[in-house]
């Protein structure tokens, strides 16, 4: 069903002349960067492992129960964890900026973030302890309906959104985070027409303040669960191990897999609306999916590791700036370079204060800001 | 006062628009200055209390309106008989069942409907949003009794309560069973050579308290190892545990105060990962308490440390 749609519009090869292609050095970079950090990631904590220990563990020897223990329930499914949500975040973010053509989009931009927050909020304040585990095919459903009811009839996209439902546990961001971008959508369509993709971000900006406003207000009237917020409004990926991982597993493969596949048709939105719809490629819709798929996988992992800042944003930026800015190379580079910053991210958060620990947003923007203006200065900007 | 917050992670803070509710949260948590006292033992008035921030409050006649924006000023006020004299309570003060709740707010107070109550006192943790300078125009007395940082500071502030109320006698006699209390629960422990490990949750993320905390104390006061001040350094008070650390702590005793906020008990615990080897999961020594009562600095203190002593002996008798 899904290939359907997105193998739908094919992108004439003469479009993408003169746009390069990932190299296969890059690419091995990209894996080795991951493969370097996973290694980081697993080495370092407050409790000190050693390297024997982590292969006798990985390989099934014996080791001392407790440090196993300790790999295996903590540090192991925290590193995976940090892959899948590093990488989610950075796709989604080269996603929407190339769908909204705005740099500065990124997967929190259409009130995304705002709706996990409220949800977040809702939740902790209303509904604590209210955890039913299980991966649900629900979701996935009503995105594919949602898809397909979009083909029918073009002008209620977002009906199909809204109905989406999640697995109970994540009610929290799930719930709101979709509504919250269709209901940018939706607003966006109503105001401007899709035609202008500012129009979408201004309605973004306009339902994450009202979503913001809300939760403030809540906040505010249950301030027992002020420090539970706060947690995870700056990001944890400190939460129930293997079980997240697995439940948002397939909502990130999915988001990753369809905007992978989308990747030419960003490149040629980057011509312009005009010129594209001219050329047979039907620009609704990539939009649509790409956006659907993007806040997919964004409410996914916002829902096991919060709102964490700025790695949407600075990840394909510094692959534009040092690579290239062809999202055949932004895309897949941001999923690898992603999720390596994100575990390296990860392991200094809990090993800076050990053995407290700091919010590992807190580490993203402290790290990224200085490292992406570095970038950005040697590069003279250039290329965005 | 000290501060929680790294710089940066204020700023991402504000990025969400929480962090007013965040610095008065922390604010209230951790306290201001240390009390100091000059109860006036007389019942009579004029009565002066000298505020722990310094200034001196003159209260003209016995108040019988009193309005507590203070759960734990709340709390002591109706332990020492002058409940009947209190007219409203804060949204927070649920105990006892039958204090006067209503919407009234110490967090964000408004002071049109505090002077609606037309109170002839008032009293507070904070001095938030124009408080005082706010009650003072209505030229209403107003004491701020911030969060005590030890059972001194709670025994001086229950001490200036009942000298503003005119309970001086009530409030002296509670403050003397309360420290008789914690002398036969100290008594009540032996100090083991090998100390006992305490782990206390303040919630499902796993912030925890200091020994510099007024909870802490209690821990302290009967012999325990707290496993929270080895992050003393990253935050003095409330530092966020890594869940490894916790994990490899081993802890023998876990206190859970977030029985309301987060549902937590020994079944949600063992099931978290990784922490079914933890000693204290495996023998049961996991302890639910109710979160108000861990987190305020009134007389219900003494119910906390009967129930830490408690397993404290529990697990002594284990060990012997």
């Amino acid at each position: 069903m899904l290939s359907v749609q997105v193998g739908a519009a094919a992108v004439p090869p003469a479009v993408l002349a003169g746009m390069p292609r990932l190299r296969w050095g890059w690419a091995g970079a990209g894996l080795l960067a991951l493969a370097a950090s996973c290694g980081v990631g697993v080495l370092v904590g407050p409790v000190h492992i050693g390297v024997g220990t982590v292969v006798q563990t990985l390989v099934g020897g014996a080791v001392d129960p407790g440090q196993a223990n300790i790999l295996w329930s903590l540090r192991f499914p925290r590193v995976v964890l940090g892959v899948l949500v590093g990488g989610t975040l950075a796709i989604a973010g080269a996603a929407y900026q190339g769908v909204f053509r705005n740099p500065l989009a990124d997967p929190y931009l259409l009130g995304a973030a705002a709706g996990a927050n409220l949800g977040a909020t809702l939740a902790i304040a209303f509904a604590p302890g209210t955890s039913v585990l299980g991966v649900n095919v629900v979701p996935l459903a009503a995105f594919v309906e949602g898809c397909r009811q979009d083909r029918q009839r073009s002008g209620r996209h977002h009906r199909g959104a809204e109905t989406l439902q999640a697995p109970e546990r994540d009610q929290r961001a799930f719930r709101p985070g979709k509504p919250a971008v269709s209901g940018a959508y939706a607003l966006g369509r109503s105001v401007t027409g899709l035609r202008s993709a500012t129009g979408l971000i201004l309605a973004g900006v306009a339902i994450a303040a009202f979503f913001n406003s809300i939760q403030s207000y809540v906040q505010q009237t249950q301030t027992s669960s002020i420090r539970q917020v706060y947690s995870w409004i700056l990001g944890r990926l400190v939460t129930a191990g293997w079980d997240d991982v697995l439940l948002i597993l397939p909502y990130v493969l999915l988001s990753v897999v369809a905007i992978y596949l989308h990747r030419r048709l960003l490149d040629a939105l980057t011509l312009g609306e005009d010129e594209v719809t001219s050329l047979g490629i039907p620009v609704r819709r990539v939009r649509l999916i790409v956006v659907v798929a993007a806040t997919l996988g964004t409410a996914a992992v916002v829902a096991v590791g919060g709102t964490i800042a700025f790695v949407g944003i600075i990840v394909p930026h510094t692959i534009r700036l040092l690579v290239g800015r062809s999202y055949r190379v932004v895309i897949p580079l941001s999923v690898l370079f992603g999720a390596a910053f994100l575990v390296l991210a990860d392991a200094a958060a809990r090993t800076v204060v050990a053995p407290a620990e700091l919010p590992i947003g807190v580490i993203t923007a402290f790290l990224g800001a200085p490292f992406f203006i570095a970038v950005m200065r040697s590069t003279r900007a250039a290329a965005l | 006062m000290r501060t929680h917050q790294p710089g940066a992670s204020a700023k991402l803070a504000v990025r969400f628009g929480v962090v007013a509710f965040l610095s008065v949260f922390f604010a209230a948590s951790c306290g201001g200055a240390p009390t100091s006292a000059t109860s006036t033992p007389a019942s009579r008035f004029p009565v002066s209390i000298t505020a722990p921030g310094g200034a001196t409050v003159t209260i003209p006649r016995r108040p019988q309106r009193v309005v507590s924006l203070s759960p734990s000023a709340t709390e002591m006020l109706f332990a020492m008989g002058a409940g009947p004299q209190v007219v409203a309570v804060d949204d927070q003060s649920n105990y006892p069942a039958t204090a006067p709740k209503t919407q009234l707010s110490g967090f964000t107070p408004n002071i049109e409907a505090i002077a609606a109550f037309t109170p002839d006192l008032v009293v507070a943790a904070e001095d938030t949003a124009g408080l005082v300078h706010g009650v003072q125009a209505l030229n209403v007395p107003i004491l701020i009794e911030p969060a005590a940082k030890n059972l001194d500071d709670t025994y001086v502030q229950i001490k200036q309560l009942g000298a503003a109320t005119g309970h001086a006698a009530d409030a002296d006699s509670l403050v003397a069973s309360m420290r008789s209390q914690v002398g036969s629960f100290v008594a009540s422990v032996a100090k083991p050579a090998r100390q006992l490990r305490v782990y206390h949750e303040l919630d499902n993320t796993y912030y925890s308290v200091t020994s510099a905390t007024f909870i802490g104390q209690v821990y302290k006061l009967l012999g325990l190892t707290n496993i929270a001040d080895a992050a003393a350094g990253a935050a003095p008070d409330y530092p966020q545990l890594s869940p490894e650390y916790i994990v490899a702590s081993n802890p023998d005793l876990i206190v859970l105060a977030d029985t309301k906020c987060c549902q937590q008990d020994l079944s949600s615990v063992a099931a978290r990962p990784g922490w079914r080897v933890i000693v204290a999961v495996k023998s049961g020594q996991v302890v639910p308490v109710d979160d108000d009562v861990a987190s305020r600095w009134g007389p219900r203190i003494i119910e906390f440390m009967r129930v830490v002593a408690l397993h404290v002996q529990q697990l002594e008798k284990q060990a012997a």
